[in-house]
């Protein structure tokens, strides 16, 4: 079985995979990191989005051996280093914008990326954004809420 | 300030951390010490004899450690149904057996016929590509109303025909709701579908069986809204495994809305497979899979007539409706058409004669079930939609019709068997007025005109019942379990708690909610306060959490056991404190003497509890620790009323929701931010069905919405912004808390409102349309235009 190398929240991994281990499935199986998740099986929902290098890819999407020295960031590597929630984590928190949670670290993840392409996006540029991205539990009012608390925009929430 | 802590604060809440940081425990996270994995191999036709089904090459593939198929199923039991419905002739209904793998048929689309446990999941796929299976095809029947046409080919050869059964409730209004219609000034009537869905939870579905030779213990750990129900079920009636030899645990769970409530195949399998291998056995569901295994909701073909006299009172109504039950019936299948139905058809109006007649069917599709609402909101949406047309026909205000016909008194005893407690719509109604600023409407449509669309506002009116009870009633009615809920309060030493609740949350924040109402009643730090639900091996026999029962059922149960526990520290306190036990007064964590300085903190009797030196031992034992079991003696009936603006664009048929407001009454609230996000989910559900989500057969019966690329899925940009307010509260008159459940009615109230307000947009354009069924696709509306 071939070996495949990555940085993973800035910690180096390496593992065996056979061809089509899925990057999820090196995430989940190999490296333990089962914060992400798996909703479905034709990259709709958005449960397994991590980033690699920078960018937002859905981790059923893209073989293991596809991101060999690559470097990824998922869920579990997003809060701040002593520990605490980062600013989209805490304003998920605030404005209540989970409930199950399952789909909660791609929308995290998601919205990471959004705010870093556009810091200051508009209600209908965030939910234009998360088209990737399915919700079941909050229809998704209080995400959309919560990404624009994160990026400063409370203004935008009390003007609702 | 508002609160921030206790009842009525929007705490914030503390399951959140581990799911907002990759933390959360769900059952596909569970990885045992020489895990097997299986994968079933499904039927890819919808009805069929099966001939043969050869494993022996499938067998000899790398990793596969064992094939089974029916035969290996035959000494076990049958799936099992919890609800008995009598038909109209006073037969019970025809109950088919339903096997955990295919025996002699398979019945629809994915059903299982062989499942291939080996040692990876991808060693057991391949070999369950391997098996040859030879199916004799027959005839799929998939329509309900041909399903019952004389000489249809029948789902299961042993019944009489297609008919589950013909249910009339009340039978006795028959002839006297018959001859009221025949003689109204006025009938309306409308024929309609409640489209099958899917529920679609998250997460999809995963199940891991364990088996301990040391104790001949089973553990099955999956994805469940009520484990308690899973082992009794499964135990009792699938594999024939005492409860004291089963343990069932269900830790995070992403989500249900209905389709994790019940028992299903792959749960016994995994358990019985772990046995017969000695190893355990873990199944995770392929979203595709989980289109054509998880129990779909809805699916109603219904026909209603409302009837009103000279000065529009409403009089009488009758309704017809096929339900669709699918190929087997699954675990509360029969009472979704029947009692959470038919028992709502009264809705907020004092209409005195009410018929309810339900066919329930046999079809060769994935079963149906209960899903967010189960039957309340196919009531809700053939009376609302029956009402606003019958105020277009008589040419009065859709909300003035409403009002003259509510129900202001209360109890107000239906005449479809249920007692409303306590409500007051007009307040609602008024509370919507003002949030959803109807009178700025006439300016928003001419505004959307000026721009080409049409603008259309539709509002609805609905009740709902909550915390299905008492258990000796739905005994009668033929429920085969009990509706009670349990907590055990245990006080440690040091004076923290933990509450093991048969309740579950799979979303809907338990772990924040339930410490909040605990923290009130002693006067200590929430976070003093643990819960514990989601296992059968530490919390007491529980029903779990569906229909909006929750804080209703399981919270009134914790209040009970609570309450147990505070009498008995004020004991504890008295003897410590040498006063009279009726002096003793709780409150901010401190025992007081009434009319003295003497006190005593919460620490100290708890530990003087367990550490009983200082203690009345002859009268009370030792330890701090009370279970209560709570049997409600009534439903809860939350009520609201919402309004929709959508816009629709003539050229397109597209329809948009503009604006969207929800005045909800539910009572006493424990924590506003969580009830808010329930009401958001519902209509965001509600919306999905009024406008994309639909579950669609071929004839042949195969599944074409198998996949989110098929099957519409509200995103975040088809949904607006919700206005919700839950101001309007009459509180519970029957439980300690007040409360009435919010889980449901978003999703119950937000169909009808949707299609009303496309249907205002409709006629506003000069459309003579009544009636499009959902979802209201820009096809349909097109079409409907033409």
């Amino acid at each position: 079985m071939p070996q495949v190398s990555m940085t993973v929240n800035g910690k180096p991994a390496t593992g065996d995979v056979e061809g089509r281990t899925l990057l999820v499935q090196f995430l989940r199986d190999t490296l333990h990191l089962t914060g992400t998740h798996v909703g479905c099986d034709t990259s709709q929902c958005g449960a397994c989005l991590v980033h690699v290098d920078g960018e937002a890819i859905k981790a059923c999407s893209i073989f293991a051996l596809e991101v060999e020295g690559a470097e990824v960031t998922t869920i579990e590597g997003m809060a701040n280093a002593d520990g605490s929630l980062n600013t989209i984590q805490q304003a998920f928190q605030d404005h209540h914008g989970l409930q199950c949670g399952f789909c909660t670290p791609g929308m995290v993840m998601s919205a990471a990326a959004l705010l870093k392409e556009n810091p200051k996006p508009s209600e209908t540029e965030i939910r234009d954004y998360l088209q990737g991205n399915i919700c079941r539990c909050t229809g998704y009012h209080n995400i959309v809420k919560a990404i624009l608390a994160a990026s400063g925009q409370e203004t935008a929430i009390a003007a609702e | 300030m508002p609160k921030d802590h206790g009842i009525g604060a929007s705490t914030k809440r503390r399951e959140d951390v581990r799911f907002l940081t990759g933390d959360g425990h769900y059952t596909d996270d569970i990885n045992l010490h020489g895990q097997a994995y299986v994968h079933f191999l499904r039927s890819d036709v919808a009805h069929g004899r099966l001939v043969s089904v050869e494993t022996e090459e499938a067998a000899k593939m790398p990793g596969v450690l064992r094939i089974f198929t029916g035969k290996d199923f035959e000494a076990v039991g049958s799936i099992p149904c919890g609800w008995l419905i009598t038909s109209r002739d006073g037969q019970p209904m025809q109950e088919p057996p339903h096997p955990v793998l295919a025996q002699g048929k398979v019945r629809h689309v994915g059903d299982p016929i062989a499942a291939v446990v080996a040692e990876t999941y991808e060693q057991a796929r391949d070999a369950a590509e391997a098996i040859m299976v030879e199916i004799e095809d027959l005839p799929a029947v998939i329509d309900m109303k041909q399903a019952l046409a004389e000489g249809a080919t029948k789902v299961h050869d042993d019944l009489k025909d297609n008919l589950c059964y013909d249910w009339g409730f009340v039978e006795e209004n028959r002839e006297a709701v018959d001859k009221a219609i025949k003689e109204a000034h006025h009938v309306t009537t409308l024929e309609l579908r409640n489209q099958r869905l899917v529920a679609n939870p998250m997460e999809p579905r995963v199940a891991v069986g364990d088996y301990a030779r040391h104790n001949d213990e089973s553990t099955l750990y999956t994805t469940s809204q009520n484990p308690h129900v899973i082992r009794l079920l499964m135990g009792a009636f699938v594999l024939g495994i005492p409860e004291h030899k089963l343990r069932v645990a269900a830790p995070d769970v992403g989500g249900g809305f209905g389709s994790k409530i019940f028992h299903y195949a792959e749960e016994a399998f995994c358990t019985f497979a772990a046995k017969q291998l000695r190893r355990p056995v873990k199944w995770t569901s392929s979203r595709a899979e989980a289109f054509i295994s998880d129990a779909q909701g809805r699916d109603h073909v219904t026909k209603i007539e409302l009837a009103l006299d000279k000065d529009n009172n409403f009089t009488a109504l009758r309704t017809e409706t096929y339900a669709n039950m699918g190929a087997y019936l699954s675990t509360f299948s029969t009472s979704v058409p029947t009692w959470l139905h038919g028992t709502l058809m009264a809705g907020n109006y004092k209409t005195p004669l009410i018929y309810v007649n339900v066919k329930a069917v046999f079809t060769n599709t994935v079963p149906v079930d209960a899903y967010r609402g189960a039957g309340r909101p196919e009531a809700t949406y053939q009376l609302e939609r029956v009402i606003d047309k019958a105020a277009r026909e008589l040419g009065v205000d859709p909300l003035a019709l409403r009002r003259q016909n509510f129900v202001t008194e209360f109890p107000y005893a239906t005449p479809v068997a249920v007692e409303y407690d306590t409500g007051d719509y007009n307040a609602t109604l008024d509370k919507l007025e003002e949030i959803a600023d109807l009178k700025g409407f006439e300016a928003r449509r001419k505004e959307s005109e000026a721009k080409g669309k049409l603008r259309g506002l539709g509002v609805n009116c609905y009740i709902e019942a909550c915390g299905i009870a008492p258990s000796n009633l739905v005994g009668q009615l033929g429920a085969r379990a009990g509706l009670y809920e349990s907590a055990t309060v245990r006080v440690n030493a040091t004076g923290g708690l933990v509450v093991m609740t048969g309740s579950h949350s799979h979303g809907q924040g338990h772990e924040t909610t339930f410490p909040q109402v605990i923290a009130d009643m002693i006067g200590i730090d929430a976070n003093m306060v643990e819960i514990e639900h989601g296992d059968t091996a530490n919390t007491p026999m529980g029903m779990g959490t569906y229909g909006s029962r929750s804080i209703a059922v399981g919270g009134s149960a914790m209040v009970r056991a609570a309450e147990k526990v505070i009498a008995k520290a004020k004991k504890i306190a008295a003897h410590m404190m040498e006063a009279s036990e009726g002096d003793i007064e709780l409150k901010d964590g401190q025992f007081t003497v009434a009319g003295t300085d003497k006190s005593l903190a919460w620490g100290d009797v708890t530990l003087a509890a367990y550490v009983p030196h200082n203690y009345p031992l002859e009268e009370l034992e030792p330890g701090l620790e009370e279970t209560a079991f709570y049997d409600p003696s009534n439903f809860t009936y939350p009520a609201g009323a919402y309004a929709c603006e959508v816009e629709v664009d003539p050229e397109t048929g597209k329809v948009t929701v503009e604006r969207f407001a929800a005045a909800d009454d539910f009572g006493n609230v424990i924590n506003p931010m969580i009830v808010e996000g329930q009401v958001h989910g519902g209509i965001a559900q509600g919306v999905g069905q009024a406008l994309l989500e639909s579950c669609v057969y071929d004839e042949t019966g195969q599944l074409l919405t198998g996949t989110y690329m098929d099957y519409a899925m509200p995103r975040a940009g088809d949904l607006p912004s919700y206005v919700v307010d839950h101001s309007c509260r009459t509180p519970c008159t029957h439980n300690p808390l007040g409360v009435k459940g919010c889980g449901e009615a978003g999703a119950i109230a937000s169909p009808p409102t949707v299609v009303n307000a496309v249907i205002d947009a409709l006629q506003s354009g000069g459309h003579k349309v009544d009636h499009i069924d959902m979802p209201v696709s820009p096809a349909r509306v097109w079409q409907a235009m033409q």
